[in-house]
């Protein structure tokens, strides 16, 4: 089996991207050239479902590289992060070797503490060597971890490697290509942004976002998803406490087909709301009338660019 | 080099100066113990004193241990030995031409309050040294209103940090506390698999001694939203310096509201309290003007609410709740806020009238919002405040509330 190479310049990675479907634009290629390139660790942030986990995704399809993710969570330790031992076959070892009456503790313990007993957990598999080239590292929403977990993974983003006490140190042969995401729900430390290339993954402007639901929505009708589009992006532009990102947009285009819409009426959307705006503030805020302005707003564009 | 022969024909008046130098930083606050008084004498022997700067960076070297002492150094240092001219004196000895002296400070740096507190006390312990053109420090007749206006918010007295230290060594908070879901070790809970075979491998097997662990315990941050406008100067002040105390103690994002939202939160982080109040004057262009409360709190929950009351956060609502803006949704705002946080504690300085009563449109919009609702004025701010924060939540947390 042979590592499908990485992509050499900016528009090999563009149209890399491209061909698994994720419509990026050029800046978001720069920054993922640079991160493969250097080996560095890519950093992105960026309001929820602007399409920060797929980037891990269409890497992982495109390179054929494994996909290792680790969702981090409040609480996320380094026992189901990175390793864990298994205590029942340790215990057992223990007795066994009691009951043999073999009673070198030092021997035991080596023995008991080897990589036989370990089970491991993602990070410690992104570090291991695979066939088809070093797989793809997603750390996913870091900003839901405490601090303690961001400060262990200092040593993983800058080295590539763990310590683990009992064993000493593992380094791997290849760095993983590591992603990072965050939704911001707090601020992540500098010393982690330091060792990764930072992006910020912003909403995409219209041409994108049509590409993108031309794309990912089998059988769209042409004026069903111009007007999708157009919409969401005059929606974006509400003071909203949460605007609807491209999953959202998606979502509806997909939700609306297989209502068989053709075109966008004031009573579909005031009923189909909820699949784009997520707090009931926000909905009682642009249905009626303020959803009607804004559809006429779109239609209005739409047809000037015609 | 004369150095040593210097420092004993100024007839021993260094060292005496010295040690009165040293009891002026220790009472402006620097932990400067008898050694370090004995170590300053020693290396002012030892380096020699060719100029004014090396003798600054002599005592500097012996006297600072802590990048936040600088300025109280510094300050403390111009203020003592530019009254005594002791080392143009010493100069004098070494040098025909005394180097000129430095320019006056315009602005009142942080520390300057404190040290000059702290000359004053000892001024009026040695009253046969003082030279008798001294000025006397104005600003301290100047109300404290006064100096707020004009911004001259960096000096904090020396009474005022003890009493917020005070009430911060007096702060607990029993009821306040949010369970993670990290593990740590503990005496009783779960079984802990890791540390009891850890345990066992000690024994090499002959006991097995199970150990334990349990969800970790801890304090949830702080979200402090202050009101700076003109009718809260009197408070903000003393607000400040608390917020600036309990930053140093627990997790706290501090904003500064009057007719916009500013996140003061790194300038709080400052070791020194003057420095941290002088970043906070910096960093705030709407000191003392007019209230826009639901602008602000439109700000912070579309901006900032996300990022910072994650971790279930209490927030400390601080104003008087007189809007001045008439239309914007003040209610929506608070509702917004109060279903965000854990816990929302306003603090009122307008609750201290005895007849107070919520006539205000402003307050009578807040009111409903929020779990708490206190007094907050001047110095008694602060036990108000630790009254509050250590005092359990009344109201069941904000998911509960809606459901009922």
């Amino acid at each position: 089996m042979s590592v499908r190479p990485l992509p050499q310049s900016i528009d090999e990675t563009l149209q890399l991207l491209n061909g698994a479907g994720y419509v990026a634009d050029r800046s978001l290629a720069t920054v993922l050239f640079l991160s493969l390139k250097m080996g560095r660790p890519l950093f992105l942030e960026g309001e929820a479902g602007v399409g920060k986990t797929e980037i891990a995704k269409v890497l992982s399809k495109t390179l054929d590289r494994r996909l290792i993710r680790l969702q981090c969570y409040e609480g996320l330790d380094v026992a189901s992060a990175v390793y864990e031992w298994n205590y029942t076959a340790q215990m057992i070892e223990i007795r066994l070797a009691e009951a043999a009456g073999d009673s070198d503790r030092r021997m035991l313990a080596d023995d008991v503490f080897s990589e036989r007993f370990l089970i491991k957990r993602p990070v410690l598999q992104a570090l291991e060597p695979d066939l088809n080239g070093p797989p793809i590292f997603l750390i996913d929403e870091l900003d839901r971890a405490d601090e303690a977990f961001e400060a262990f993974l200092l040593e993983v983003l800058s080295d590539n490697q763990v310590t683990i006490p009992e064993i000493g140190t593992i380094r791997a042969p290849e760095p993983p290509v590591v992603v990072v995401t965050t939704n911001r729900t707090r601020e992540i430390h500098d010393a982690l942004k330091r060792r990764c290339l930072y992006h910020w993954v912003d909403y995409p402007d219209a041409e994108r976002e049509l590409r993108i639901v031309n794309e990912r929505v089998p059988g769209v009708r042409e004026r069903l998803a111009r007007e999708v589009v157009g919409f969401v992006q005059r929606l974006r532009r509400e003071d909203l406490f949460k605007k609807p990102g491209v999953a959202e947009t998606l979502d509806w285009a997909s939700a609306l087909t297989e209502l068989d819409m053709v075109a966008l009426d004031p009573e579909v959307i005031s009923d189909t709301l909820g699949v784009l705006l997520k707090y009931q503030d926000d909905i009682g805020r642009i249905e009626g009338s303020r959803s009607k302005q804004l559809l006429d707003e779109a239609r209005a564009e739409l047809a000037a660019a015609e | 080099m004369t150095t040593g022969r210097a420092v004993t024909e100024t007839g021993g008046k260094i060292a005496d100066n010295i040690v009165y130098f040293a009891r002026a930083l220790r009472r402006a606050g620097l932990p400067v113990g008898p050694a370090a008084v004995v170590d300053a004498i020693r290396a002012v022997e030892v380096a020699g004193i060719s100029s004014r700067d090396d003798f600054y960076w002599t005592l500097h070297a012996v006297f600072v241990n802590k990048r936040a002492d600088r300025p109280v150094f510094h300050e403390a240092f111009e203020l003592f030995w530019r009254e005594r001219g002791l080392v143009e004196k010493m100069l004098e000895l070494l040098s025909p031409v005394a180097p000129p002296r430095p320019a006056e400070t315009e602005k009142p740096k942080p520390g300057q309050q404190r040290v000059e507190e702290a000359m004053q006390a000892l001024k009026e312990r040695r009253e046969e040294e003082v030279f008798p053109e001294i000025e006397i420090d104005a600003r301290m007749t100047v109300s404290e209103k006064e100096i707020l206006r004009r911004k001259d918010f960096a000096q904090m007295s020396a009474e005022e940090i003890a009493s917020a230290m005070r009430a911060l060594a007096s702060l607990q908070f029993p009821d306040d506390q949010i369970v993670t879901r990290r593990l740590v070790a503990a005496t009783r809970g779960k079984v802990d698999p890791r540390r009891t075979v850890r345990a066992t491998m000690r024994s090499a097997g002959d006991l097995i001694l199970p150990q334990a662990r349990k969800r970790k315990v801890q304090e949830p941050p702080l979200v402090a939203l202050a009101d700076i406008s003109g009718s809260m100067s009197e408070y903000s002040r003393v607000m400040l310096h608390f917020l600036h105390a309990l930053s140093s103690r627990r997790k706290v994002y501090s904003f500064l509201f009057g007719t916009r939202l500013s996140n003061v939160t790194r300038q709080l982080r400052y070791k020194d309290p003057d420095e941290a109040l002088a970043g906070c004057s910096d960093a705030v262009v709407d000191w003392s003007g007019g209230t826009r409360i639901a602008d602000a709190l439109h700000v912070f929950n579309r901006d900032w609410s996300r990022r910072v009351l994650g971790q279930g956060a209490t927030v400390l609502l601080i104003t008087d709740g007189l809007e001045r803006e008439e239309g914007a949704d003040l209610g929506a705002e608070a509702a917004r806020l109060g279903r965000s946080c854990r816990r929302l504690i306003w603090l009122n300085p307008l609750l201290r009238f005895e007849h107070f009563e919520a006539k205000a449109r402003g307050i009578r919009a807040i009111l409903p919002h929020v779990d708490d609702f206190r007094p907050v004025h001047s110095l008694e701010a602060i036990e108000d405040l630790v009254k509050a924060l250590s005092t359990p939540a009344k109201r069941p947390r904000p998911a509960l509330r809606r459901a009922a």
